[in-house]
């Protein structure tokens, strides 16, 4: 399969995933969101030299994982492919920062791998808990939350109008590259010159969509405003989950969880 | 080139996304105060565009690698900086969620680097000031190419400063310009191609489009020329700072960042000057340090303010921190196949 | 008197690129009619339902909607009594959930919400949807989202359904599914399209367009059984009368 085509599929397995109706889907999505950034907020508060305190954090990305019924796989896959910017970024603590931070067993383990992990267990962490979010929350969920939150309605409605039309969008760029690619041998034809037809002509038909789209908008009494009438209640169910993360983030930050228990196995 | 979460402290990260979003709200407000309605659906139908078309690639010429299209000039082109920064922001927002780029905290230091250079400094102080009404291709192929280039290198800059600022990557910062801001030059260059083939394809195919925005000034910020200067200045200190910093650390320039960097692990002798002065500079600076955090009302870690910036390891704590270690993340995993066992068996 | 009304004296109408889109369409629907409006690709179809609700206005002649001449002034009010469906569902439907994009047109008329929710249930009930309500529209299969445009218009209680090709692309199954349900709306019902037996099946009264000019009005029958006259309009015969 083409690239193209990988990626718009992804999106839209991560779309459907969030349409599933496990306990965890059902929590108000601002809740989710306001949680999951605290959790990374949390996580990345952390020193570049701490890893074992980042440990017991793995709770959170397992569980919702689990509990809202996504395949670990689509995570794993995500984490793959993102951003190589991080592990490269990283690689250079080994190479700079050589003191010695722990002997194990007669190997000098320096600083700069300790803290090249605790920056690749962030990196697992926090793009972990993004995907979670997003897989395991309706995008428009996500939208009228941030409405609710006074983000300003023009940036939420274009938020909105991107997920719709995203796919419509994405489905007519995939049917031009496909045109293009069955055309293409080689590196002929998938230059930089095609390229910028292809760019300009898809421009072109989105500007003339967006026309029909406000002629079909102004026939049902369109304004200038869009009015959203979804109502997201807050229950007792997403006022606990907000409580019973929130306190377990703020404990394993002050505690160190992973000390304790790993010393209180030594004594017996 | 996305910002990551894990590269960013909660001090930088929290900083950026402060500013990104006051500049969400500043734009929202310019935008209400005179929208065109058809603004709406075209705002929303272009961010659709963009994500579109950032999936497609091309090969880029006498390289073979393959690239793809930023998109921010051409947004501002269209639609002015204000409505542009509010798409590109959406755009990137988006992306953040549906394809994990960078993460929902350098959400904030991304919508800055890929929206607030080309929207408020590339297009009003380079591209506004180049193409007048009735400007050929030529000069508005130059004004393209000029804007995109320094857009992503300001950018690029920009990201090199995040970084090192948050302090968890050990990159040096000379290293790091001398590698980000030639591969983003090339960068912006095929940007700045691509971004002048489309417009000037626009301005032959529909005209009225690009002329609605030029005709609009309600959409378009208005510099004295005090201002303007000031933004000049402030960009000549650092760059001219960032300069000097670089070449009085590297005297040999890449071949030395790459011997140092991928062949002898050990500190080199040049590296303690950019050592010490970054944290000579982050003593002096008040958000540097990293958990300096407590003053910033979204807090969350200021539980933790005995956190240090040399982690007191010692023999005895280092074994029983890895067993526990161990016997959390084992805890972890049966717990999750535990919720997983339960969940197919109630199915 | 009645609203159901709806009547083109010599309207004309220029695009700016200078193409003559309408030359002088003249004719007058009733409360109750249903009308279908025929013509080959390029013959003004989609320019004349644009001038249905205002969207776009004659450059010559006037339109009376219900009681009002439409100009600037009574937009509003030809928006009200005229809803319409676009060709394209994709177009038409823009908010993320399919309530959402239901109750769009009732809000903006400014009913309360109570109102709007019992308008948008009702609407989406009559078209067979309600269960699709929480979905976005990108999950939905093309009569799906055909049907879903449909309640969307349908919520904002117009007088007159006006229709762009409603069937365009729609599986066998699905086009029969909409033109039952067409049938069952009271409403005085215009629908612009080229698939002749559609309009055979839902329509009394067809107008044939051309050039930008009415070229036939009358019976659905005579028309569509006058070889030459369809053949003048670059039509053919609809396939259930070709058999015989």
């Amino acid at each position: 399969m083409l690239n193209f085509d990988k990626e718009f599929f992804n999106i839209g397995h991560l779309d459907a995933l969030s349409y599933k109706k496990t306990f965890i889907h059902q929590i108000n999505p601002g809740i989710k969101l306001v949680v999951t950034l605290f959790f990374i907020v949390t996580v990345v508060s952390f020193s570049k030299y701490d890893v074992r305190q980042l440990i017991p954090f793995f709770l959170f990305p397992v569980f919702v994982m689990s509990a809202g019924d996504i395949p670990a796989a689509v995570v794993l896959k995500k984490l793959l492919v993102v951003s190589p910017f991080v592990l490269f970024a990283g690689l250079f603590n080994p190479l700079f920062d050589t003191s010695t931070a722990y002997t194990v067993s007669g190997i000098n383990v320096s600083r700069g791998w300790v803290s090249y992990i605790s920056l690749i267990i962030k990196f697992i962490l926090t793009i972990s808990s993004a995907v979670l979010l997003i897989a395991t929350t309706s995008f428009p969920g996500i939208c009228y939350a941030l409405e609710k939150m006074r983000v300003p309605r023009i940036f939420v409605m274009q938020l909105l109008f991107i997920y719709r039309y995203l796919f419509v969008l994405a489905e007519e760029a995939m049917r031009i590259v496909r045109a293009r690619n069955m055309r293409t041998f080689g590196k002929q034809g998938s230059g930089i010159k095609p390229f910028i037809n292809i760019v300009s002509i898809f421009l072109l038909r989105s500007i003339e969509r967006s026309e029909r789209i406000y002629h079909a908008i102004c026939a049902r009494g369109f304004d200038g405003r869009i009015r959203l009438l979804k109502n997201f209640s807050i229950g007792i169910p997403d006022v606990l989950f907000a409580v019973l993360s929130v306190s377990a983030f703020l404990m394993l930050r002050i505690y160190d969880v992973t000390e304790l228990i790993g010393e209180a196995a030594l004594k017996h | 080139m996305h910002m990551s979460d894990a590269l960013l402290s909660p001090a930088v990260g929290g900083t950026f996304w402060a500013g990104s979003m006051g500049l969400i709200g500043y734009c929202a407000k310019k935008l209400k105060e005179r929208m065109d309605e058809r603004m709406i659906p075209l705002m929303g139908v272009l961010g659709a565009f963009i994500f579109a078309a950032q999936m497609i690639n091309f090969t880029i010429p006498a390289t073979g690698s393959s690239g793809h299209l930023g998109g921010g000039m051409i947004l501002a082109a269209l639609l002015g900086p204000y409505a542009a920064f509010i798409v590109i922001a959406s755009v990137l927002t988006i992306q953040s969620l549906f394809f994990a780029d960078g993460g929902i905290l350098a959400l904030g230091c991304n919508i800055w680097n890929l929206g607030v250079y080309p929207c408020f400094i590339a297009y009003p102080l380079i591209y506004k000031v180049i193409v007048r009404p009735g400007s050929g291709p030529k000069r508005l192929t130059a004004a393209a190419i000029l804007s995109a280039v320094a857009g992503l290198q300001l950018g690029a800059f920009s990201v090199v400063l995040q970084t090192v600022l948050s302090g968890r990557s050990e990159l040096p910062f000379g290293t790091f310009v001398y590698m980000m801001l030639p591969v983003h030059l090339a960068i912006g260059l095929v940007e700045g191609f691509v971004t002048a083939g489309v417009i000037n394809f626009v301005k032959t195919a529909r005209p009225e489009i690009l002329e609605s925005v030029s005709a609009s000034k309600d959409l378009s910020p208005r510099y004295s020329l005090r201002n303007v200067l000031a933004v000049f200045l402030v960009l000549a200190v650092l760059t001219g700072g960032a300069l000097s910093w670089f070449a009085s650390s590297n005297p040999d320039g890449l071949e030395w960042s790459i011997e140092k960097v991928f062949g002898k692990p050990e500190l080199p002798e040049a590296e303690h000057g950019i050592s010490l002065l970054l944290s000579k500079v982050q003593n002096r600076t008040a958000f540097l340090p990293d958990y300096d955090f407590k003053n910033k009302n979204e807090a969350p870690a200021d539980a933790e303010s005995g956190g240090e910036w040399w982690p007191n390891i010692g023999e005895g704590t280092s074994v029983s921190g890895i067993l526990g270690s161990a016997m959390v993340l084992g805890m972890i995993i049966l717990l999750g196949m535990g919720i997983k066992v339960f969940r197919t068996r109630k199915a | 008197m009645s609203h159901h009304i709806i009547e083109f004296n010599d309207v004309h109408f220029t695009y700016p690129d200078r193409t003559e889109a309408l030359k002088g369409i003249n004719f007058r629907i009733t409360h109750g009619e249903s009308v279908g409006i025929v013509g080959a690709n390029g013959a003004g179809k989609s320019t004349l339902i644009s001038h249905m609700n205002g969207y776009l206005l004659p450059e010559r002649g006037n339109i009376i909607i219900g009681d009002l001449p439409l100009n600037r002034s009574t937009i509003h009010h030809a928006r009200k009594s005229v809803g319409v469906v676009f060709q394209n569902p994709d177009d038409q439907l823009f908010m993320s959930t399919v309530f959402e994009d239901v109750a769009f047109g009732p809000l903006n008329l400014g009913m309360t919400k109570e109102s709007v929710i019992e308008k948008v249930n009702d609407a989406l009930t009559t078209v067979g949807c309600l269960h699709l309500k929480d979905k976005p529209p990108h999950h939905l299969s093309l009569g799906q989202k055909r049907a879903v445009s449909i309640a969307a218009v349908i919520a904002m209680q117009p007088d007159i359904l006006v229709m762009d090709e409603p069937a365009a692309s729609l599986d066998p199954k699905s086009r029969r599914q909409l033109i039952n349900l067409l049938r069952e709306f009271k409403h005085t019902k215009i629908i612009a399209s080229h698939d002749l037996d559609l309009i055979m099946d839902v329509c009394e009264r067809c107008l044939v367009i051309s050039g930008g000019r009415v070229t036939a009005d009358g019976p659905v029958k005579e028309i569509f059984m006058d070889a030459k006259l369809l053949a003048d309009n670059n039509l053919e015969l609809p396939l259930s009368l070709q058999r015989r």
